[in-house]
């Protein structure tokens, strides 16, 4: 059993309100980093080797010492709750059991960053959840942990909850920043980084829930206690949101040492894959990360167990890696047909695709139709080169990373399931009567020697 | 003076140039014109805040400045990118560029309708200038494409949302020309559309600049659509004494004979607003769409057109008649009587003589 840093009280009733989570020593966080300096704080950050939860996995420490500090300029915290990537949903067990975890996080981090008016970006459809935090602010406001001079310290702090209203897009960080301004939700050109010209113009840190309330542990326990736990860079404890086909779906929170093979197969973790089918293929991250088949995920492409942490699974790149993006874990069982699937996420980006840049705007569209021509028999082999030749357009060439996620998925199952593809071009009746496609990449299978 | 900048070097194409620091690359690539200035559809150089979206100017920063000489992964749009000291850019030089581009080209005309022979703006469509030199001669597109209903946006500017490449200049200039902004961008991703929030809301002094600003023919002219194709009229300086504040009163007429047909701001060199005074001048709704009488107007003269565009082709300096010889060889005849529909027609065949034939032509006759 992995140490458990934000999880650990999860399971105690009431932890949800303000008496209950200081019982638990809620609140400690706060107090002790109150008596320390910003700049101490934000050191402390650095060395436990907390990497960005979100997605992209960027040092934390890092990104807060890159924001300016211009005299006489306020300078915001925004929390990314704007939590919408098909298959993640680790964000929202959080904030539903522990709301205080993050609003303590939160005060911790607006004080190391200098901020006196926080944010938490919601996306809209957690509306209860919002409300969940809301209440979580008042009492934590009429306990004396924010508004003015709190605790005696002389620092103040406000956080404020603001909803969303439903868009993939607003959880990319220029675009939250944009719709939060009350504009539309379109990623701006960068440079300038949000860390020099955020919100309002003014230097801003935006942050995941999950990073956030990562800063709790770090001051409790120390940043090198906490650097201990995981390994090489990847330090700490991550939050795991499985699904699919698992017979324990939920939030995990491991240590990152665990093996892939691990977390699907033992009882402790997922419990393995139902009705005794054999595991096909796994997106690791989230649906925008690259999808990998069940040899080369259990082992890399050198031959070594894969592990749960940055490293590991993006080892080998894209050709024969992947990332671990936010923690979407999404099993597929030998039942799963990769070109449904595919096309399942296509048609989700294709929605999300904000319309700004072109690449993006009609690539998705595009990448939707054929694949949807293909998964309904129509499809001819050349489609599958055009597909791949759009998203190899599409990659790169947009304004925010979006584009990159929606061309990621389409690549990854054309180069590692061509030929379930070729099997929809080569028998359009048979892929219309049986939902499933090729099960023959199910382990135990045939390992390619060269990758 | 000790504050004045000095200049900084940045090498486009391997043509090195110097420039005032904070140039973009775009910026700096039409300093040094020619084939190596990079396309631009979305970027406006009188409009803040523009550009970035249409990615058709991507190029490759080989090396980011004397300083850090990392190339950057990406590429760069350039017309959002300041340069730095010693950076050195590729554009056409580099293979990933022009193939980036073909992309983008491809992924703007994917939804676009082509009607370029019915479109007011064909001629001077930065689109159609786009796709001759990048685009490819067919599609790899597959199925219906987008389109959108026609929508009466107010009572001079006609939209055509079809056409659209959503480059956000209109928004721009009513953000920052006229004084408010009644349209903008509704839904998102490929059915987002610019659109007002309450129909026929364009009402306002200097909202016929978006017409100018356009890229393609999604903005027109009501007052001049379907009137007359762009080539076939004369474009004229001229300018009158305009009351409006803002307004710079100096304005191309689109001639034919003494007809005015449409009125719009002087353009430069890439399409765009030319500035007088340091300022951009546009031009109010009363000079555009009221003053279409040449005594309206004090004409300067002829507006110099690039040497390539199709509106400079039967312009009238210089213009040589060519010799007309057939009337003199066929003893003054009229050359359409003498009009010889076998040496015209690949349908017909030379072998069947018409005079020869009972009653009038008909397929048959020429199938033995």
């Amino acid at each position: 059993m992995g140490k458990k840093l934000l999880l650990d009280k999860a399971h105690i009733p009431g932890i949800r309100y303000y008496e209950t989570y200081r019982k638990e020593g809620g609140y400690r966080s706060v107090e002790k980093a109150l008596k320390m300096t910003p700049e101490a704080v934000v050191e402390e950050v650095k060395k436990s080797g907390l990497r960005g939860r979100g997605g992209a996995g960027f040092p934390t420490g890092m990104k807060w010492s890159f924001l300016a500090k211009p005299e006489g300029v306020p300078r915001y915290l925004v929390c990314n709750a704007d939590e919408s990537e098909p298959g993640t949903f680790k964000d929202r067990y959080l904030m539903e059991f522990i709301p205080h975890i993050l609003i303590e996080g939160m005060i911790v981090s607006s004080f190391a960053l200098g901020s006196n008016t926080s944010y938490i970006y919601i996306r809209g459809e957690y509306d209860w959840v919002a409300d969940i935090l809301e209440e979580a602010i008042i009492e934590a406001r009429q306990k004396g942990w924010l508004g003015k001079n709190i605790q005696g310290s002389g620092f103040d702090c406000n956080i404020h909850v603001q909803r969303g209203a439903g868009a993939y897009i607003c959880g990319e960080e220029t675009a939250l920043l944009e719709s939060l301004e009350g504009k539309r939700g379109n990623p701006r050109i960068k440079p300038p980084f949000p860390a020099v010209k955020g919100l309002w113009g003014c230097p801003t840190v935006v942050n995941n829930v999950e990073t956030l309330a990562a800063v709790v542990p770090i001051i409790n326990d120390g940043g090198e206690a906490y650097a201990q736990i995981g390994v090489g860079k990847s330090t700490g404890t991550k939050l795991i949101s499985a699904c699919g086909n698992i017979n324990k779906p939920g939030v995990y929170e491991i240590d990152m040492t665990i093996s892939v093979e691990e977390f699907i197969f033992s009882d402790e973790y997922c419990g393995g894959i139902p009705n005794g089918k054999r595991l096909k293929a796994c997106i690791p991250g989230g649906s925008s990360v690259p999808i990998l088949p069940a040899n080369l995920l259990l082992t890399t492409a050198k031959g070594e167990k894969r592990l749960m942490n940055y490293e590991s699974l993006s080892d080998g790149g894209f050709a024969t890696g992947t990332m671990m993006g936010s923690g979407g874990f999404i099993v597929l069982d030998e039942d799963q047909c990769i070109v449904k699937h595919t096309y399942t996420l296509a048609r989700f980006y294709r929605h999300e695709s904000c319309g700004q840049c072109s690449p993006c705007r009609e690539g998705t569209g595009w990448m939707e139709k054929i694949l949807k021509k293909i998964d309904s028999g129509k499809g001819e082999m050349s489609d599958i080169d055009l597909l791949w030749d759009i998203q190899r357009k599409i990659e790169g060439n947009t304004i925010c990373p979006l584009g990159d996620a929606a061309a990621w998925p389409v690549a990854a199952a054309i180069r590692h399931f061509r030929d379930e593809f070729e099997w929809h071009v080569r028998n359009p009746e048979l892929c219309l009567n049986q939902n499933y496609g090729l099960a023959h990449y199910a382990d135990p299978i045939y390992v390619p020697e060269k990758v | 003076m000790a504050e004045e900048q000095k200049t900084i070097k940045v090498t486009i194409d391997n043509i090195t140039i110097d420039v005032a620091p904070g140039t973009t690359i775009l910026n700096a690539a039409r300093q040094i014109g020619g084939d190596v200035t990079p396309p631009a559809m979305c970027y406006y150089s009188k409009l803040e805040g523009s550009g970035g979206k249409c990615r058709t100017c991507l190029v490759e920063v080989a090396a980011g400045s004397a300083a850090d000489p990392r190339p950057m992964p990406k590429l760069v749009a350039s017309c959002r990118t300041t340069v730095m000291d010693g950076m050195v850019v590729k554009n056409i030089t580099s293979d990933r560029v022009i193939d980036a581009r073909n992309g983008v080209v491809e992924f703007l005309l994917l939804n676009h309708p082509l009607d370029c022979p019915i479109c007011d703006q064909a001629g001077e469509c930065h689109l159609q200038d786009l796709g001759y030199e990048h685009g490819k001669e067919g599609t790899r597109y597959q199925f219906a494409r987008r389109t959108f209903k026609k929508e009466d946006i107010g009572p001079y500017i006609q939209l055509h949302m079809t056409r659209c490449i959503l480059c956000y200049r209109c928004t721009y200039v009513a953000d920052q020309i006229t004084n408010k902004r009644v349209h903008g961008v509704v839904d998102r991703g490929d059915h987002a559309a610019i659109s007002t929030y309450i129909s026929k809301a364009i009402d306002n002094d200097f909202s016929g600049n978006m017409i100018d600003v356009c890229p393609v023919g999604a903005l027109t002219d009501k007052t001049f659509r379907f009137k007359n194709r762009v080539w076939f009229t004369k474009p004229v300086d001229a300018h009158r004494d305009c009351q409006t504040p803002g307004c710079c009163g100096k304005a191309t007429l689109w001639l034919r004979g003494d007809e005015v047909f449409r009125v719009t701001a002087r353009k430069d060199q890439w399409g765009e607003v030319q500035s007088f005074d340091g300022k951009p001048g546009w031009i109010c709704n009363t000079c555009r769409f009221d003053k279409k009488k040449t005594s309206d107007w004090a004409i300067e003269g002829l507006t110099s057109i690039p040497r390539h565009s199709v509106i400079g082709a039967n312009k009238y300096s210089q213009l040589v008649m060519p010799q007309e010889t057939v009337q003199k060889v066929m003893n003054g005849m009229e050359p359409k009587k003498l009009m010889d529909i076998h040496s015209v027609s690949e349908v017909n065949k030379p072998g069947v003589h018409l005079s020869e034939l009972n009653g009038p032509a008909h397929s048959d006759n020429f199938k033995k």
